[in-house]
């Protein structure tokens, strides 16, 4: 009768408060140095060290450079913020994967390859994209800097427990539709706050049938409809990704834990508070023409007229469609774009460079793109190399910078001019989050690469041998 | 001890776009700091301010009739990033409380580890509300958190709002989850001593 959700929130359990509040043991925090400096300090206020410091692991990725990592970051301040957190970590004895670390990138892309990620467990991150994780059947959810302090502290958090939601998809995706697509599809959908309230479960056809690389794609996406978190139950795959993986368990206790891996699914007779079905076939490659992610939009429809918002909505939709520079009604298609992104917690990893080359591939990258390839940590970096996706990136006229959240959410120098159009793979395009008055197009990596070769909004379907 | 929050009564700055996400409520280009101050200088930076930095006169914050602790918002406010700095850029400013009629999750539990009341209001009356303000910039609302109300002085219009009775109790009291939690290591540690031994 149980959901996944609920069988590992209750065995992380620790106590319940009068009024249902949990609070709920912490199996994994990781930290990076925007959301923690101030957590840290005070820890050291009240006199604290870390509880479980074993539990812990520390990345600098959101506010570093991605050229010349090898060399002191320039920027003063952000040097700060980075040098602050391996200070924190030094005093404290954390794990910590600083600038030029084999195993550095971006905390969400580090986790799961390092196989510190693991089935069942509970974890938090000061970052809402930790709904990543949720592809390995956790319960993980991003937090606020107060939040880190009180994990820091006594590795437990105190929580409400959330609904539970089931989005099933079922049926065979058309060629060209990548995970992206499936979850700019479902957040179109849901709307940006849909999900509010509600922890996500992902089931149907379509996410059996995904790799783990794509699981965590979707589960990444989670919280642009407001979810606190996704996941999707382990099965084989899952156990496969993670066997071997340097944190992943070794001998005995790795039988022991895939025989407790499988038990975590949704019981058959599970009851959500919330069921949502989705039709594969219904999906299309998928671009965003607005301020926020649940305004999309197959790459081949028109933006949405006025009329079709309901009235409270307007002010918005207009605002937005200002913002963009674009006007309702009108085909998305052909749009001129500047920048193209390829990178991020929601589209950095290997797959997603596969996915990028084999349309550009034979091709040259339209003269007036820039084009900005991230890879997500350095071990995708190195995994790229190692298959030569690099020489037919180079080939096309594109170059690889060094891992890093970079165009995301632009706090370094990796910043969308205002004005200027940027196809990219990221997860936001919140009015200014590549930089003030950046225009941001939410894609997956095939749309991203149309749009590098062609220097506009292009269906990839068109390009794909 | 934090800032305790019982009842408020205060005139309020409208602010009535829905899906209001944390990199306008503070741009991450903001949040290099490693301590929580200053943050409210840098509050809805490019809606406030122009390229140059000079105030845009059209925004809410920068029109003198508009003043007060209680910052009103469209639906959904708090969407995106889980940066408590969005928190400590409003409260920075001097907000002690935010009402709309729906708060993203992540926003609505850091604005209460900061002593920033969030107040879920019906659509209907946050309509009602934002058509006052228009017309009315001293219209008042107050808040008392203990009678889980909130009331519009002009119009005498209550509502009730939820809050869970343990977040209550921290606000009131000014007492945050840690203290609480501390004051519980044994249960942790005997909840790990238990795990351990299966």
């Amino acid at each position: 009768m149980k959901t996944l959700f609920d069988k590992i929130w209750e065995q992380h359990i620790v106590d319940t408060l009068p009024d249902g509040t949990a609070q709920l043991y912490i199996d994994r925090l990781y930290c990076h140095e925007v959301t923690s400096p101030q957590a840290f300090a005070a820890l050291r206020e009240r006199g604290l060290a870390p509880f479980r410091p074993d539990k812990i692991t520390c990345v600098a990725d959101h506010n570093i450079p991605t050229l010349n990592q090898e060399k002191p970051i320039a920027d003063p301040i952000s040097r700060n913020q980075v040098d602050t957190l391996e200070r924190n970590c030094r005093e404290f004895n954390l794990n910590y994967y600083g600038l030029m670390h084999p195993r550095n990138g971006i905390v969400h892309v580090v986790g799961p390859e390092s196989g510190l990620t693991q089935p069942g467990m509970t974890i938090v991150c000061g970052d809402s994209h930790t709904s990543t994780h949720g592809a390995f059947g956790a319960i993980a959810f991003g937090i606020g800097t107060s939040e880190v302090e009180m994990t820091l502290a006594t590795q437990c958090l105190l929580q409400r427990k959330p609904k539970t939601m089931r989005i099933s998809i079922d049926g065979q995706l058309k060629t060209g539709v990548t995970a992206k697509d499936v979850a700019l599809f479902v957040i179109s959908r849901m709307t940006t706050g849909g999900a509010t309230g509600y922890f996500v479960e992902y089931a149907g056809e379509v996410i059996r049938n995904s790799t783990m690389e794509e699981r965590l794609t979707i589960c990444n996406l989670s919280i642009e409809m407001g979810a606190r978190g996704g996941m999707i139950a382990p099965d084989g795959k899952t156990v496969e990704y993670v066997k071997g993986r340097d944190f992943a368990p070794h001998g005995e206790e790795w039988d022991r834990a895939v025989a407790r891996w499988q038990t975590l699914h949704s019981d058959a007779d599970a009851v959500f508070d919330k069921e949502i079905n989705f039709r594969a076939e219904d999906i299309e490659p998928m671009v965003t023409f607005g301020t926020n992610p649940g305004m999309g939009i197959s790459v081949c429809d028109n933006i949405p007229t006025i009329e079709s918002i309901d009235e409270a909505g307007r002010a918005s939709f207009r605002k937005a469609l200002d913002y963009m520079g674009f006007k309702a009604g009108e085909p998305v298609a052909g749009k001129a774009v500047d920048y193209v992104f390829l990178g991020s917690c929601t589209n950095g990893r290997v797959e997603d460079f596969r996915a990028f080359a084999s349309i550009v591939k034979g091709r040259r990258k339209a003269a007036n793109i820039t084009a900005w390839l991230v890879p997500g940590s350095w071990e995708v970096q190195r995994q790229i190399c190692a298959e030569g996706i690099d020489k037919i990136l180079a080939d096309a006229g594109f170059e690889l910078r060094q891992p890093g959240c970079s165009a995301c959410l632009a706090m370094n120098d990796d910043k969308v001019p205002e004005g200027k159009y940027a196809v990219s793979t990221s997860n936001r395009n919140f009015e200014g989050r590549q930089g003030p008055g950046a225009r941001t197009i939410l894609a997956g990596p095939l749309v991203a690469a149309a749009a590098a070769i062609t220097g506009c909004i292009t269906d990839p379907r068109n390009m794909i041998c | 001890m934090k800032q305790q929050f019982t009842i408020l009564t205060s005139t309020c700055v409208p602010l009535p776009l829905e899906n209001v996400d944390t990199d306008q409520i503070i741009p991450a280009r903001f949040l290099k700091a490693t301590t929580k101050d200053g943050f409210g200088d840098n509050l809805f930076r490019d809606w406030r301010f122009d390229k140059a930095g000079r105030p845009n006169p059209d925004f809410v914050l920068n029109q003198d009739i508009y003043k007060g602790e209680i910052l009103v918002a469209g639906k959904n406010f708090g969407s995106g990033s889980s940066r408590e700095h969005a928190a400590w850029a409003i409260t920075g400013a001097g907000f002690r409380a935010v009402v709309s009629s729906f708060f993203a999750d992540i926003f609505k539990n850091n604005a209460m580890n900061n002593g920033l009341l969030p107040v879920v209001i019906s659509p209907d009356f946050l309509a009602e509300v934002f058509a006052c303000l228009e017309k009315d910039s001293a219209d008042t609302l107050t808040i008392d958190l203990p009678q889980q109300t909130i009331t519009h002085n002009a119009t005498g219009r209550a509502e009730s709002f939820d809050i869970n009775p343990f977040k209550k109790d921290c606000l009131v009291n000014g007492l945050d989850d840690i203290d609480y939690l501390l004051a519980r290591r044994n249960k942790i540690e005997t909840y790990e001593r238990q795990l351990w031994s299966k």
